[in-house]
């Protein structure tokens, strides 16, 4: 076994790659849920215009095929004279994707959400966005969590699509010394198992996460 | 000539109509300070769609309401917001914010609407849970409290508001009977102390003693109206008279 072929070529693509792929999950899994927390309010609570507008969003983002929104957007626009470079327009593809899902998420939190609460703040003078601010959302995200969690794991493999559109991150850099060695085996175990690490990780902080939003009455009942 | 006080709310010609279905045909009721009237009637009979379209939580189709014989302009959401601030509402089902515990559900609203600093609104939301006999309960969540417990604060939380009238929907009317005793406590407490006060009720014993006047409530009108005195008299052969002593018949056959 060739040990200089890991330790001096495959290893350091793959930091490489690695930390272009945090460099696209973080800021595209953080903008992605405050798109979505917005988006899912609005779909609920906004003006019937602004919730046919967001819905129209939702039915979109979730309807297409992640790769054909990456490369419209990247391959697209230009005709339209609106250029990105590849990392941009995959963040920009990534947050608008996630965004759409979390909204779901958050539409389904807040559906079940007591009328009462939102009459209670009412009564007390809130308007109806400290309302939503205040009372609504706070619950409605509890209980979203755990889908938007799920969302949040997604975001981290498919930001292997990124490559298609040429931002070389870690399923990309993996894919370039595989073609050039023939060793699709090794390299993609590895990248594989990498992503595995990552989602293990995300989903031990969400799981905390949750834990410490624990609060008396959103609990499970565990036998 | 003697001048009658002045209403501290009044509403008049109140019409709601859900799909066609008159739930409330001109009602027109006033409180003057320190006032306690009582709603009763068979349910469906629009007592709580009355008190809600009082505070417009459910906007009523006509009608007007005055505080302090000034009018709320019903489309200028800010007037709304105003008002509400000065109605405390209690809800049957009680409504409290399940995320937040007692403390934090009386203080809220003066954090975020009254804008109180936070210390402020913490130590006279304390102040209102003592008020209620729960200064030990500050700290635990609505769904660690009784029915009873939880109807409590509630009323702490709207008393923080310092409303200068009170809306209560059947406010024990979800309870355990054992539990019944402690919030007729506090509501009479209120009273005592000159609160103004509509309240929708079916304790008997309670109306008798505390109410100022009745209003019987059917099919979305007030159809009967008067001092408990008169109305409840056992010789009066009113509706309220009769609907009261179904309600006692069948307090006796569960005894």
């Amino acid at each position: 076994m060739n040990v200089g072929f890991y330790t001096e070529t495959l290893i350091p693509a793959l930091n490489r790659g690695l930390l272009v792929s945090l460099g696209l999950i973080v800021p595209s899994g953080l903008i992605g849920l405050l798109l979505g927390i917005l988006v899912g309010t609005f779909r609920v609570y906004g003006h019937p215009v602004v919730r046919k507008i967001t819905d129209g969003y939702a039915s979109v983002f979730r309807g297409t095929p992640l790769v054909v929104q990456l490369f419209v957007l990247y391959f697209g626009l230009p005709n339209l004279g609106i250029y990105f470079d590849a990392y941009t327009a995959a963040v920009i593809g990534f947050i608008l994707c996630s965004g759409a899902y979390h909204s779901e998420y958050i539409r389904g939190g807040l559906l079940s959400i007591k009328n009462g609460q939102f009459l209670a703040a009412q009564s007390l003078g809130f308007s109806m966005v400290k309302t939503l601010l205040w009372v609504i959302v706070p619950q409605a995200i509890r209980r979203a969590l755990p889908g938007c969690g799920n969302e949040l794991i997604y975001l981290i493999k498919y930001s292997s699509l990124a490559y298609m559109i040429t931002c070389i991150e870690l399923t990309g850099e993996g894919k370039v010394i595989a073609s050039e060695t023939f060793k699709y085996t090794e390299i993609f175990f590895i990248v594989g198992f990498i992503y595995l690490i990552l989602t293990s990780v995300a989903s031990f902080f969400l799981r905390r996460l949750e834990n410490s939003l624990r609060l008396p009455g959103f609990d499970h009942y565990s036998l | 000539m003697i001048v009658p006080p002045p209403d501290v709310i009044r509403v008049e010609n109140i019409c709601k109509s859900f799909s066609g279905k008159n739930i409330l045909t001109s009602v027109s009721l006033g409180l003057t300070q320190g006032e306690l009237k009582v709603l009763i009637g068979p349910s469906g009979g629009g007592k709580s769609t009355l008190l809600q379209c009082i505070n417009f939580l459910i906007p009523p189709d006509r009608g007007t309401v005055w505080l302090e014989g000034r009018e709320i302009q019903i489309h200028h959401k800010r007037d709304i917001y105003e008002f509400r601030q000065q109605v405390g509402m209690i809800f049957q089902e009680f409504n409290l914010f399940d995320h937040l515990n007692a403390l934090d559900n009386v203080a809220i609203a003066l954090r975020k609407v009254k804008k109180l600093k936070k210390q402020a609104a913490i130590e006279r939301a304390m102040a209102e849970l003592d008020r209620v006999g729960l200064r030990e309960h500050a700290s635990l969540y609505p769904a660690q409290l009784s029915g009873g417990q939880k109807q409590r604060v509630s009323i702490a939380r709207a008393l923080a508001m310092d409303p200068k009238v009170m809306l209560l929907d059947e406010p024990t009317s979800a309870l355990d009977p054992e539990l019944i005793g402690e919030v007729l406590f506090v509501i009479r407490d209120l009273a005592r102390n000159g609160m103004t006060m509509l309240l929708a009720t079916h304790q008997v014993g309670f109306i008798q003693q505390m109410a100022d006047e009745i209003l019987f409530m059917e099919g979305g009108c007030i159809i009967e109206r008067g001092k408990p005195a008169d109305l409840l008299l056992p010789a009066s052969r009113t509706r309220t008279r009769a609907y009261i002593d179904k309600l006692s018949e069948l307090y006796e056959e569960l005894k």
